[in-house]
């Protein structure tokens, strides 16, 4: 086994595990820092994949932004007793059986599909590739999240202002 | 040199296991954290078509980017209503919240 | 002057016209219009038959009153030695009771009404007698039916008058249809209606006129036959008399001109117009002289036995029309015309008398409440004893010449029987007419004290015409008949019949001598018995006579109850059948339209029921079903989002897998 696949095999475990416990663990805190080192995982993965810029903005806006924000919304609304309270709803062994299946089938059609180079092409420097995409090819879609994010912000602040009583 | 389909393979696990979390946890927050997950699972996907397909010009990049910018925004909206939710229901279990049932 | 013939008629019609539409300007003077228009008319036809005895004749058409394909019938009159002397009798006689009537109906309210339906009458009686076919001679029959209703039932508001008139029409009409049948068979087989086609086609269609027909009877015979028919209900012979007794109803005039001088003589002079083709058919003569006789003896002897003055005089012209019929069924049809002329003159003297009588005693008809009226009423009761003896044939006074010469014809043609009927009803005639004039004018007065007071003699209007027909009465038989067969009138009339190939029944002087003498023997012997029995009014005799034959008297007295069977069999027994369809249509009709509504109800009924259960069940059931299932199914909604998303996934997972093992994605 190559270093390469060493590390892939390593960082997939983590972030499955990691995943699992989002999903399963009672503490919601501890979920959300679940999730952080979830993500760390996954930029590792992108750095595997030779996708640094993805690998940083993954870092800075999901661990740095999307985390922190989920973590204010659970202090804001979190009760401080009941930790005797189930986790999952009564739906868990359908959804379950749901999710199984739904990786066997995605994981077949990943399997069946594809065909791997044998050479991996090469890629272009990534930064100023992704930048000049987006002033190019993706402008249109790149000003439409613009206006989305303005939206969002907007939409959010109103959403969670305090009551005038 | 890891062939493509371990990493498709495990976008699909981590999909998996976002879509049970989003199915099947009672608290709100945990919902969006499990759709998270799968966010993750899928630019992970991205990332590895981008990077294995002949003909790619890093256009699965840019759409991961996308995915994170909407899924930031998307974020910050979900927890807004969250915390609506919190303030007129006293309860972020989404399995007490019916008011539209039958 | 023959060919204003026309103008006989026409003037009547005029006076028709005038009183008719005009009646309440004339108003009194009503009589004036028609009695001139009888005189004149009556004038015309004196002249007309002074020109006719000198040998004038017409047969002329006037006009075209109907054609229709091979079917024609004109207006036309023929004149004739026959015709002739029926319209002079109609107008003579019509003439006087004209005048007559204006006194008698003087103070009656429908004084126009009442010369305008005479008139109307004697229109009707001239267009019979001087027709020159059966067609406008059948009008003319109609038509003095018609005024016979008119008239009878002139008083309509009195119901037995009304009744009176109405029996008359319904009676005659029976007799009518055997003439109209009659008449078809005659155009059948002649192919036209007027006389002289007809008798002059007898030669050629003799041998369909022999041929059998109904009931074995020769087809000439049956034609005789329904005429005969015909006559029978006009002229009041056996069995359709039954409408002249009662027929007494109407005015006294009116039972003087149409019951005794003119409507009724009617069927005889059919008969005799008639007499070439009934020579062809022995069989009918004899059915009419059987007939005749018989009912001159029948009517005979119910006037015998008659209260009411009109009455008897009544069921005397049925007795005299019998010996009209009489004469022509043995071939002696000259001596039933003038017996027909003759008998005119007597009984309408006879009418009017009694009319005297009548308005002398304010209206008092019955006999027993009459008596001693010779010295009150002179006039009257001196021409009606003319009158009478006229009737009972006494000679030389007009009836014993006409009717012994009848009586003479039926004894020579051998019809012994019917002879002794003839002569016994001469004895009969003798013994009620006198029997009439001795309770009236003679005998005892029972006479009632309020008429008593108004007890007058007639005025003259009323006389004169008494006195003009008795002297008709004293004169015409022996100036017209002398000698018996031979005298002016026969020689006159003979001709007609001789045409008409009638049988020459040979008499001996020695026998008409015999015959004529046993005749007066007989009516003076008629008289005696009354004479004794009634001259003096308080005889018991009769009364025994009587009570020695109740049973007689009685049947006799109630004319052999001969109404009261025609009302029985035909009104009562026909109401009776009239009811019983009733009741079936009534039943049957209003049974099947009621049960048929009935049914439709209940069918409705049921289907209403059907209706409500089983559709609006099956409406209720279908409401039922969607309520059920969409109790079930809001269950789906649970108002928590992760169960929906779950089934979203489901979805998705299925379709995929679908998808996947269809052999997509391959």
């Amino acid at each position: 086994m190559s270093v390469e696949q060493g590390l892939f095999y390593f960082l997939a475990a983590f972030s499955v595990a990691l995943a699992l416990i989002v999903v399963l663990a009672q503490n919601i805190v501890r979920a959300a820092v679940a999730l952080i080192f979830s993500f760390c995982g996954l930029a590792g993965l992108y750095i595997l994949l030779d996708a640094e810029f993805l690998a940083a903005v993954q870092v800075l806006i999901y661990v740095g932004g999307i985390t922190i924000l989920l973590l204010f919304a659970i202090l804001l609304t979190s009760r401080i007793a009941g930790k005797g309270v189930r986790v999952l709803n009564e739906q868990k062994v359908v959804s379950g059986i749901v999710a199984v299946v739904l990786m066997v089938l995605l994981g077949l059609a990943a399997t069946r599909g594809f065909e791997a180079p044998a050479e991996l092409p090469k890629q272009p420097e990534n930064t100023p590739r992704i930048g000049t995409l987006l002033m190019t090819t993706y402008a249109l879609p790149f000003e439409a999240v613009s206006i989305l994010l303005l939206a969002g912000m907007v939409g959010a602040i109103f959403l969670a202002r305090k009551e005038e009583k | 040199m890891v062939p493509l389909s371990h990493y498709l393979v495990l976008s699909a696990i981590l999909f998996g296991i976002g879509l049970f979390g989003a199915l099947s946890r009672r608290h709100a927050i945990s919902i969006l954290m499990a759709i998270e997950v799968m966010f993750n699972a899928v630019n992970l996907s991205f990332i590895a078509f981008s990077r294995y397909l002949p003909q790619s010009q890093m256009q699965g990049h840019v759409f991961a980017v996308f995915v994170i910018a909407v899924a930031a925004a998307e974020a910050a909206i979900g927890l807004a209503i969250v915390l609506g939710l919190y303030r007129n229901f006293k309860t972020v279990n989404v399995d007490e919240i019916n008011l539209m049932k039958w | 002057m023959v060919e204003m013939v026309w103008l006989v008629p026409v003037l009547p019609l005029v006076g028709v016209v005038i009183n008719g539409l005009f009646g309440h300007k004339t108003g009194h003077g009503a009589h004036k219009v028609a009695i001139a228009a009888t005189g004149l008319s009556a004038a015309v036809a004196l002249v007309i038959f002074v020109q006719v005895v000198v040998g004038a004749s017409l047969d002329r058409d006037i006009y075209t009153w109907v054609a229709a394909g091979e079917f024609a019938a004109p207006i036309g009159f023929l004149v004739d030695p026959l015709s002739s002397v029926m319209m002079l009798v109609v107008t003579v006689v019509g003439f006087l009771i004209h005048v007559y009537s204006a006194g008698y109906m003087h103070d009656d309210p429908g004084y126009p009404r009442f010369f305008t339906y005479m008139n109307l009458f004697m229109v009707s009686m001239l267009v019979l007698v001087l027709a020159n076919n059966y067609l406008l001679m059948f009008l003319g029959w109609e038509g003095v039916g018609l005024c016979s209703y008119l008239l009878i039932g002139y008083w309509y508001e009195k119901k037995s008058a009304s009744d009176a008139g109405k029996k008359a029409f319904v009676v005659n009409r029976i007799g009518d249809a055997g003439v109209l049948l009659a008449m078809f068979l005659i155009w059948r087989t002649f192919g036209s209606l007027k006389f002289t086609e007809v008798f002059d086609g007898i030669g050629g269609a003799k041998a369909v006129l022999m041929r059998p027909s109904v009931l074995g009877l020769t087809l000439v015979t049956v034609i005789c036959l329904l005429l005969f028919v015909g006559a029978t209900g006009k002229s009041a012979q056996l069995p359709l008399y039954v409408w002249l007794p009662d027929a007494m109803e109407g005015p006294t005039p009116v039972s003087a001109l149409i019951h005794a001088a003119t409507m009724v003589t009617a069927g005889v002079y059919m008969v005799a117009r008639s007499a070439p083709l009934f020579n062809l058919a022995p069989t009918a003569l004899l059915v009419v002289a059987v007939v005749g006789a018989v009912t001159a003896f029948f009517a005979a002897t119910i006037a015998c036995v008659q209260t009411d003055i009109k009455r008897v005089v009544a069921y005397s012209t049925i007795s005299q029309l019998g010996y009209m019929f009489l004469g022509c069924g043995v071939g002696a049809y000259a001596s039933a015309i003038f017996h027909l002329g003759t008998h005119a003159f007597f009984k309408a003297l006879l009418f009017l008398g009694c009319g005297s009588v009548i308005h002398a005693l304010s209206g008092e008809q019955d006999m027993r409440r009459m008596g001693q009226l010779k010295e009150k009423l002179p006039r009257t009761s001196r021409t009606f004893l003319w009158a009478s003896l006229a009737n009972a044939g006494i000679i030389p006074l007009a009836g014993f010449w006409s009717k012994d010469e009848i009586l003479a014809a039926t004894f020579a043609g051998h019809h012994y029987l019917l002879w002794a009927l003839g002569s016994a009803g001469a004895l009969m005639t003798a013994f009620y007419m006198f029997r009439l004039y001795y309770t009236v004018f003679e005998g005892k007065n029972n006479v009632d004290h309020h008429a008593a007071h108004h007890l007058h003699e007639s005025p003259p209007v009323m006389t004169v015409p008494l006195l003009i027909l008795g002297g008709c009465t004293l004169v015409v038989g022996w100036l017209f008949g002398f000698p018996p067969d031979h005298g002016l009138y026969h020689r006159f009339v003979g001709s007609v019949f001789e045409e008409a190939g009638t049988a020459e029944h040979a008499i001996s002087l020695v026998l008409t001598v015999v015959l004529a003498v046993v005749a007066t023997l007989i009516a003076l012997a008629g008289i005696g018995l009354a004479k004794a029995w009634y001259k003096t009014g308080d005889n018991p005799a009769p009364a025994r006579f009587a009570e020695q034959f109740r049973g007689l008297y009685t049947t006799v007295l109630n004319k052999y109850w001969v109404d009261e069977f025609y009302i029985a069999i035909f009104v009562t027994f026909g109401k009776k059948v009239c009811r019983a369809l009733w009741g079936v249509d009534a039943g049957v009709v209003d049974g099947a339209v009621n049960g048929a509504g009935w049914l439709t109800v209940a069918i409705s009924r049921v289907s209403a029921l059907f209706d409500f259960r089983f559709v609006d069940g099956l409406v209720n059931r279908i409401a039922d079903v969607i309520q059920g299932g969409s109790q079930s199914l809001r269950k789906i909604q649970t108002g928590v989002i992760q169960n929906y998303l779950l089934a979203m996934s489901v979805a998705v997972l299925l379709v995929t897998v679908i998808y996947m093992a269809m052999g997509g994605g391959r």
